[in-house]
């Protein structure tokens, strides 16, 4: 009998496959169990967040911020503050500072719980999953008592945040931060030194320094191959010098190495949240120039010019000088930043956003190549994708 | 800080290939326009450099301003892990002339480059891949173009009786309210109602 010659057949992963997290399409050209090449399809989450932003005043965008990765809103919102901070040239307070970093870093922690744990699940492990998400359930009740929105929290605001956080809130997030580290322990015992785990992490999905360089990458796609790089260190903002705090880098640049940064960021992230609640300093939380940030509700019961102010800047809103600006800031996924251009009137002239989700998934292809297909499952899991922000 | 920058930005201008046509400092960021032909060359210099090293090209965008010439301003944002630096590159372009591409320099351009041709219509010459990337399959127009509506010109709805999406063109039950925040006061732009009247004389 002859022997048939099989040609290579295409494959669609997602957009409704549950290790493609989320709505990616890929499309995968396979030899047999081989990947001959991996072209992922994305937009099929796209709201046109820029263009809407270019309508909406500087208030307005904010919300948008959180809509883009769901799974880390603060640290997006964070970039546009300050952004718009540089722009106008205000000065957050201390206290407004402090209480961003604590929230920047619960935001880390409820990214990574996520992402680890989804990871696990894609290779196999159920659990992790179940207690991840009691976790994170537990922190987002912290972002519900300063905002009181679970996730979409529109909290970090131009000139600093919303609201001053409910008394005795530092005191419970001190004494939850002791209740987490058993868990990620939990969590680590079931997966650091599972073989199964390992299995399909260890020399998977492995990138060098120089082509996670060439090809955008950041973050902990970038740590896990041995660059230390982290914005918090480097381009230190809003006060996370004063913090001491240490950048888990990787050793070999596979999945494996990216698994082990995250989780020890979680631990990293609480030891910056501890520091933060015993050195929170008093004063207001947000700027106190009421050309931008508005006034308190008590405040406009008795003064008219407060009246005022609540009625212009939630109308008109505030005017930006003309300029443009590039802030980035370590979100949990890598560097996300934004590029505003302002005109002068009072809506951003453009806001483009840098999502760290596109480059890592543009790699799809350079990293998948000649794997096996279970191993670009494995791979895409640790990219850490959200396709709010891949898509915008 | 800023003395770094205006190091850097005096080192690009005397030593990039081609010249460059601006250096500015604002906000403490370090921008530089390079003539189009060149951007490739000029990004291979900076990444190369001994005194440059901007390993990683984080962004590629585009901003339009319809009323010049060139309208659109490619706009490309570096970063150097060894030096800690940031620059950004700008080249000017129209909607019908190329700006070469710069993926034989970064590999993360790739898609970098389809985004800004899918939202913005600015060729690439020489993308390996310039289809669309964000918009739907089949989709017409460049959607961050200022002169392309907010709402779109087609909405899709999934039709129970063709038993598919169709694609339809979009009808707003009330008109996207754009609010003119143009204070009387700060000299409008246009004629104010009732000031039409000024110049007829009265009957």
């Amino acid at each position: 009998m002859s022997e048939v010659k099989i040609a290579n057949y295409m494959m669609n992963f997602g957009p409704q496959h549950p290790a493609a997290h989320g709505v990616l399409r890929l499309v995968l050209e396979l030899d047999g169990e081989v990947v001959e090449r991996a072209d992922p399809h994305i937009g099929l989450l796209h709201r046109g967040t820029e263009k809407l932003i270019e309508y909406k005043t500087y208030l307005q965008a904010v919300p948008y911020f959180d809509r883009l990765d769901y799974v880390s809103p603060m640290c997006q919102e964070h970039a546009f503050a300050l952004a718009v901070e540089s722009l106008l040239g205000l000065e957050v307070p201390a206290r407004g500072k402090a209480i961003r970093v604590l929230f920047s870093e619960i935001t880390r922690i409820l990214n990574h719980l996520l992402n680890v744990t989804a990871h696990a699940l894609d290779v196999g492990a159920t659990t992790p999953m179940l207690w991840g998400f009691e976790e994170r359930e537990k922190l987002m009740e912290f972002y519900e008592q300063v905002s009181g929105a679970r996730m979409h929290a529109a909290y970090f605001r131009p000139g600093g945040v919303h609201q001053d956080m409910p008394a005795g809130m530092d005191a419970a997030i001190y004494a939850y931060c002791d209740r987490l580290l058993p868990v990620l322990d939990d969590i680590e015992d079931l997966l650091t030194e599972n073989r199964i785990f390992k299995q399909r992490n260890v020399d998977v999905g492995v990138i060098t320094p120089a082509d996670a360089q060439d090809w955008g990458f950041s973050g902990v796609m970038l740590r896990g191959s041995g660059v230390a790089w982290d914005l918090r260190k480097s381009q230190p903002y809003d006060g996370y010098e004063k913090f001491d705090f240490d950048i888990p880098v990787g050793k070999n640049g596979d999945c494996y190495d990216r698994y082990l940064c995250r989780v020890e960021e979680m631990r990293q992230s609480v030891k910056i949240m501890r520091q933060v609640i015993n050195a929170l300093p008093g004063g207001p939380v947000s700027s106190v120039d009421r050309k931008v940030v508005p006034p308190h509700r008590g405040e406009m019961k008795t003064s008219m010019e407060a009246l005022i102010h609540h009625f212009k800047l939630y109308t008109e809103g505030y005017k930006v000088p003309a300029g443009e600006v590039y802030t980035a800031v370590e979100a949990p996924k890598g560097e996300f930043a934004v590029y505003v251009v302002a005109d002068g009137s009072n809506k951003p002239y453009k806001c483009k956003i840098r999502a760290p989700g596109f480059a890592h998934l543009q790699a799809t292809d350079f990293m998948a190549k000649g794997t096996l297909l279970a191993d670009a499952v494995s791979i895409v899991g640790s990219m850490d994708l959200v396709f709010g922000e891949v898509d915008r | 800080m800023t003395d770094a920058l205006k190091q850097l930005g005096d080192h690009i201008a005397q030593a990039a290939p081609g010249g460059v046509l601006e250096v500015e400092i604002a906000k403490n960021q370090l921008s530089v326009v390079v003539p189009r032909d060149g951007i490739a060359r000029v990004l291979a210099f900076l990444r190369d450099d001994a005194k440059c090293r901007f390993s990683c090209l984080m962004d590629i965008t585009a901003v339009d301003w319809p009323e010049r010439a060139e309208r659109f301003d490619v706009v490309y944002h570096l970063l150097s892990l060894t030096k800690n630096q940031r620059v950004r590159i700008k080249v000017r372009t129209d909607e019908v002339s190329s700006v070469p591409s710069v993926v034989s320099v970064y590999s993360s351009a790739g898609w970098y480059e389809r985004e800004t041709w899918d939202m913005y219509g600015v060729m690439f010459a020489d993308n390996p891949d310039l289809r669309r990337i964000l918009t739907d399959y089949g989709f017409e127009g460049h959607p961050l173009r200022k002169d392309f509506p907010l709402t779109g010109y087609v909405e899709v709805r999934y039709d129970s009786d063709q038993k598919r999406v169709v694609y339809e063109p979009v009808t707003l039950t009330q008109e996207f309210r754009r609010f003119d925040f143009m204070s009387p006061w700060e000299g409008a732009k246009y004629v104010l109602p009732g000031d039409e009247k000024a110049g007829t004389k009265p009957s």
